[in-house]
């Protein structure tokens, strides 16, 4: 980036940077500024807007997306760093009008109530089957912990992740 | 947050150049910790290196018979990988007692020895914090210190070191590589952090243009008999009132190694060589792992919300011990102490 006469050094212009993005299998120009998130450049840039805004800050979850194929929280992601990467969101998880084994999990078990937190919980639940590390009840609720549901639809949550398990 | 420039470095010595030509440029890797920070504008960098492209992210085996974990490995990679699995796995159970799923797939290895507290009065930009704003004073003294230090804590900072990983290191007597303006060196874990003392705002002996390359792991994993006992709050994704990672070498039922060590409940991960010295020769039971509690709480000290963590850290490192001892050690998902 071009150092032309900054006087104060701890104020950077808002200088855009042209980042590439494949989300949902299609490749994105987009240019952000360094501090957008790629939660914010999903949402306002691109209006994916499937991936939610919770806590802002790490915390809840329901901004969980896919960055080549692992979970991550976009919130505490910057778009620029992320130049090059597969991003999938809830939008990119069903094909051709067809759910996802976890979208229709998660309808056959009522595993939400408000529904705001689903389409973290789901990309979530997507990342922890590709992960391969969670068997039994137990390690689902441990490894699932960083999405949080304050209406209380865990059990149904837990439930839903296993029948998607037993079909993946 | 504030806006700042952003430059991505290719390799070592570009990022140690690129830092050095700004006195308020931060390095980011993981970046769980400092964009947060960021958020809430407790830092403010600025300019950010990127340094998530270095290539730092493999895990080899030393000639010495130990593990050299690259910088930038991120924490799950670590926690899964099959020789720190089989070989430490203390390392690996402290891992997955902390953050989330999610987050320890973004935060580097590196990365975790720098989080910064979470003391909620060091995030409260309202509130005077020594961390923050060096001679402001310490919010938490006299405020809301549940989850305060009781050992090392001086009268600028109580706040906490709130790795679980560190713990686990410090007991294993890990190196922390470091590359820097002036060439490579290495430093002894329990070197790396450090006590508050009269500048809480220096938590660790990493100078700032320094980079972290790699954590090395010796030869002794302690594989056998050890455990990691984290008490919280919730039953998980919270940080530590306190944890405790213990690890033993036994003989028939006499300990001939111990290692023994806390997080949650000072400035920097606390190891007690004292302790530790007291439990060799002895008898691997409850009365030898009480009398080593007692020594590694001699000098505790509580405030007005955090006292009962005196007592708590007394009966998590009896029953740690007695986990390792028995090779029963703390199951991270199934939550049950036994």
């Amino acid at each position: 980036m071009a150092e032309t006469g900054r006087t104060d050094p701890t104020i950077a212009r808002p200088q855009a940077v042209q980042t590439t993005l494949t989300v949902n299998g299609v490749e994105t120009k987009l240019k952000v500024a360094p501090w957008t998130t790629l939660l914010d450049a999903l949402r306002e840039h691109l209006d994916l807007t499937g991936t939610k805004k919770g806590c802002d800050h790490g915390q809840c979850g329901a901004c969980t997306v896919l960055v080549d194929g692992r979970r991550v929280v976009s919130c505490l992601t910057l778009a620029v760093m992320k130049d090059g990467a597969r991003v999938t969101t809830i939008e990119g998880l069903g094909k051709d009008g067809t759910l996802d084994p976890l979208q229709q999990a998660f309808i056959d078990h009522d595993a939400f109530q408000c529904g705001y937190c689903t389409p973290g919980q789901i990309c979530s639940a997507t990342g922890l089957i590709a992960e391969g590390h969670a068997r039994t009840a137990d390690e689902i609720r441990e490894l699932m912990s960083g999405n949080i549901c304050r209406c209380g639809a865990y059990p149904n949550i837990v439930a839903a992740i296993q029948q998607a398990m037993g079909q993946s | 947050m504030i806006n700042f420039d952003y430059q991505r470095a290719t390799n070592v010595a570009e990022a140690i150049r690129l830092i050095g030509g700004d006195p308020k440029a931060r390095f980011i890797a993981g970046g769980t910790n400092l964009v947060d920070l960021m958020k809430s504008d407790v830092e403010k960098p600025s300019r950010l290196i990127d340094i998530s492209r270095l290539p730092l992210n493999t895990i080899e085996a030393t000639a010495g018979g130990g593990l050299r974990i690259g910088a930038l490995v991120p924490n799950s990679d670590v926690a899964y990988h099959p020789l720190v699995a089989e070989r430490y796995p203390l390392v690996a159970s402290a891992i997955l007692a902390g953050a989330s799923a999610q987050l320890r797939n973004m935060a580097s290895t590196g990365g975790n020895l720098l989080q910064r507290t979470r003391c909620p009065y060091f995030y409260d930009t309202a509130t005077p914090c020594n961390k923050r704003e060096p001679g402001s004073g310490c919010s938490a003294l006299e405020g809301l210190n549940r989850g305060h230090a009781i050992l090392g804590a001086s009268t600028s900072c109580i706040a906490i070191h709130p790795s679980d990983m560190c713990v686990a290191l410090i007991a294993l007597d890990a190196k922390v590589h470091v590359a820097g303006p002036a060439g490579d060196r290495v430093i002894a874990f329990a070197d790396f952090h450090r006590l508050p003392g009269n500048t809480p705002q220096h938590e660790t002996n990493l100078a700032r243009e320094e980079i972290i390359t790699a954590i090395e792991l010796p030869e002794r994993g302690f594989a056998r008999n050890h455990s990691y006992l984290k008490i919280r709050d919730r039953l998980s994704y919270a940080f530590a009132l306190v944890s405790v990672a213990a690890a033993l070498e036994l003989e028939g039922g006499t300990i001939r190694q111990a290692r023994l060590a806390l997080g949650g409940v000072a400035h920097k991960p606390w190891r007690d060589n004292t302790a530790e010295a007291s439990l060799r020769g002895k008898p691997a039971d409850e009365a030898s792992f009480r009398t080593a509690a007692d020594i590694l709480l001699r000098d505790a000290k509580g405030y007005a919300h955090n006292s009962f963590k005196i007592e708590l850290a007394r009966r998590a490192i009896i029953r740690t011990l007695s986990q390792a001892a028995r090779g029963t050690p703390q199951s991270q998902s199934t939550k049950k102490i036994t």
